[in-house]
């Protein structure tokens, strides 16, 4: 069994939700980012979402954008972002790592090569926002030759027709856009989540973790008690902007024990 | 138009849009479900002939097209070589190639029932167009803008604002096209269900690079009937400037099946295809995947997008559409550079010998026919592309001259 479904399975035993916070890589610097890894998996963080820097990340809103800006400043590459992996793997081999990021700088590695590093590093699970199913074709053979889940993002746009395409080759999570817009922007309701999660569920029997506006530990709560994940970046990229690493830790914390409040049927 | 054989050129893109390896549909999944909708939506528009009715009775009447075909006489006896023609683009209205495709996009969006309308611009000449378009249709409009455009293209900015439409100045990046095309996809998620984007060049996710090259075939469709007309014959060579390549897809696109008509696209070579400051993509770029595409891009070793630099807003994006990717892997069409110092001298020489001050991005191309002319015979014939009027350019141009307005 991967690392992402040992992870929901124990949940489901547990009867709970998991929380997935990000980190963009190297931002402001590697140290940094190797820190907020480290003190998330310690302060419960059940899987790990790191954002690979792009220059043109557009799906991302302005927090995450200035986030992967600081990042390649920082000297970020993608063999950079694989050893930060490579380095956190050195002490924890449990807390699912998935990446997040754009198509280009893998088609520039080399779609075949990088998911190989990936797994060599130990990364389980693949993110990459402008690749749609109708593209897909050109990394799932080699993620898969690698056991690297895709994750696959649904959105409120995507008609029940297409959702089967869609989550067809997905495997990990999925991974619920819940806004129409870019991420740390808009938060959807309970009343959302109510209605589109269970259109969901009635396709497939993967994990659903709901990201893009979730903030504070009371939507990380609302958020598990109808999805199975809550992901939190742009809230927290802004705690780090603001105050610093240790400030971050600590609202994981806080967000995790909101998760953990939320019991569920197992 | 021609019969379009098996082994036509003219037939790319295929179902997955793409030309060649290039093109495709590299959007995140909240625009995919629109991209085919829109997809459907255009191929039943161009099947439809109301919908053709009424493109032509725009172009017609509010564009004014025909365009004419000038001879240019004067640069011809002052090169001395071949004979040069230019197709006169500029003497649309909102003075570009740019409101061929506008027309065609926002008569598709009333058909899709979207209510507003979004855009990205560099020069801003399709800013204007788009702008244009939705007063006239009376529709809410915002441009997205790179803030060192709106520096350098006050004018447009002004005259975008005057058409009703919000001018937002992008400040992410360089500040320039590319910047202003990440915010416009950014604001498209955001309001997916209302809002159409009307991408101005011939790239994008499928089926834009398509769509806008069919809106901008009438260019080349006009100038071989015209031409045919005042000579008798193809041109031997037909030339455009490419940026993102509309007009030059315009121009070439009904002459790829003519072998004898060599195709040349300029792209910007700003300070020197050997320094890091240049726009061409297709010279020294490689492929990769941005604004929707896989396409030739200036890009670094790890695969981050690099700033492209002209002196031309409209040439200034470190990309270019799919289609002229695959041509120039194919070799249908020579990619050649011009650089900002050639660009110059070829605006000023063609406002002084044929009394048209070219836009920056159509200098690049005259500015190519100055160094082939001369080489070829008095019986051959150039076609160039006058993509746009240089009116909006006079205050970079002077800056860059030295001189103060």
């Amino acid at each position: 069994m991967s690392r992402i479904a040992g992870v929901f399975a124990a949940l489901r035993q547990e009867g709970r939700g998991a929380l997935i916070p990000f980190v963009e890589a190297f931002d402001p610097d590697r140290a940094t980012s190797l820190t907020l890894l480290k003190g998330m998996a310690e302060n419960g963080a059940d899987i790990i979402e790191i954002g690979m820097p792009f220059t043109d990340p557009m799906a991302d809103g302005p927090t995450i954008q200035a986030a992967g800006r600081r990042g390649l400043q920082a000297g970020a590459t993608l063999n950079g972002v694989l050893e930060l992996v490579t380095e956190f793997r050195k002490e924890n081999d449990h807390t699912p790592l998935v990446l997040m990021g754009y198509l280009n700088p893998i088609l520039s590695h080399g779609v075949e090569a990088f998911c190989f590093d990936a797994a060599k590093a130990g990364v389980d699970g693949l993110i990459i926002v402008d690749l749609p199913a109708e593209e897909a074709d050109l990394v799932l053979p080699y993620a898969k030759e690698n056991k690297l889940d895709v994750i696959r993002l649904i959105a409120p746009t995507t008609s029940d027709e297409r959702l089967r395409h869609v989550l067809a080759g997905s495997s990990g999570f999925i991974y619920y856009v819940s806004i129409t817009g870019v991420t740390g922007t808009r938060t959807a309701s309970a009343a959302d989540l109510a209605r589109d999660i269970p259109r969901i569920r009635t396709e497939t029997d993967l994990p659903i973790a709901v990201g893009f506006g979730v903030r504070t530990p009371d939507q990380a709560a609302t958020v598990v008690a109808h999805a199975d994940a809550a992901i939190v970046a742009s809230a927290l990229i802004d705690t780090l902007c603001k105050e610093n690493a240790e400030a971050v830790i600590r609202d994981v914390r806080a967000l995790a024990d909101a998760v953990r409040g939320v019991r569920k049927a197992a | 138009m021609n019969d379009l054989t098996p082994n036509s050129l003219r037939a790319w893109p295929d179902a997955r849009g793409r030309f060649g390896e290039h093109g495709g549909r590299f959007v995140a999944e909240t625009l995919m479900p629109l991209i085919l909708e829109l997809e459907t939506a255009y191929n039943e528009a161009k099947a439809n002939p109301a919908f053709q009715a009424e493109l032509d009775y725009y172009l017609k009447h509010y564009v004014g097209r025909p365009s004419p075909l000038w001879h240019a006489k004067r640069l011809s006896q002052h090169l001395g070589g071949a004979k040069i023609y230019f197709k006169r683009e500029e003497l649309n209205h909102t003075g570009a190639h740019k409101i061929n495709n506008c027309i065609g996009q926002i008569l598709l969006a009333k058909r899709m029932g979207k209510t507003r309308i979004i855009a990205e611009t560099g020069a801003g000449q399709h800013g204007v167009a788009t702008a244009t378009v939705c007063a006239l249709f009376g529709l809410p409009c915002t441009v997205y803008m790179g803030a060192t455009d709106v520096e350098r293209q006050k004018p447009n900015v002004f005259r975008m604002k005057l058409l009703g439409a919000e001018v937002v100045a992008v400040k992410s990046g360089a500040a320039t096209l590319k910047d202003a095309m990440n915010d416009a996809l950014r604001d498209w998620v955001a309001n997916v269900r209302d809002t159409f984007y009307i991408i101005g060049t011939a790239a994008g996710p499928h089926p834009y690079p398509a769509m806008v090259r069919d809106f901008q075939c009438i260019i080349g469709n006009e100038a071989r009937e015209q031409l045919m007309e005042a000579e008798g014959r193809l041109p031997d060579v037909a030339i455009a400037a490419v940026g993102g390549g509309s007009n030059a897809i315009g121009l070439f696109h009904p002459f790829l099946d003519e072998p004898s008509v060599k195709l040349i696209g300029i792209e910007a070579a700003g300070k020197g295809l050997d320094t890091n400051e240049h726009a061409a993509s297709l010279n020294r770029g490689r492929p990769g995947v941005l604004h929707g595409n896989r396409t030739y891009l200036l890009q670094d070793d790890d695969g981050q997008i690099l700033e492209a630099h002209s002196i031309s807003a409209g040439l200034d994006y470190p990309g270019i559409g799919p289609e002229h990717s695959w041509l120039h892997d194919i070799k249908r069409v020579e990619y050649a550079g011009v650089t900002d110092d050639e660009a110059l001298a070829a605006f000023q020489l063609c406002s002084k010998l044929e009394g048209i001050i070219p836009a920056l991005e159509s200098a690049h191309a005259i500015a190519h026919v100055l160094k082939i002319a001369p080489q070829m015979g008095k019986g051959e014939i150039i076609l160039l592309n006058l993509s746009g009027r240089g009116d909006k350019d006079i205050f970079s141009v002077a800056n860059y001259l030295g001189t103060e307005l």
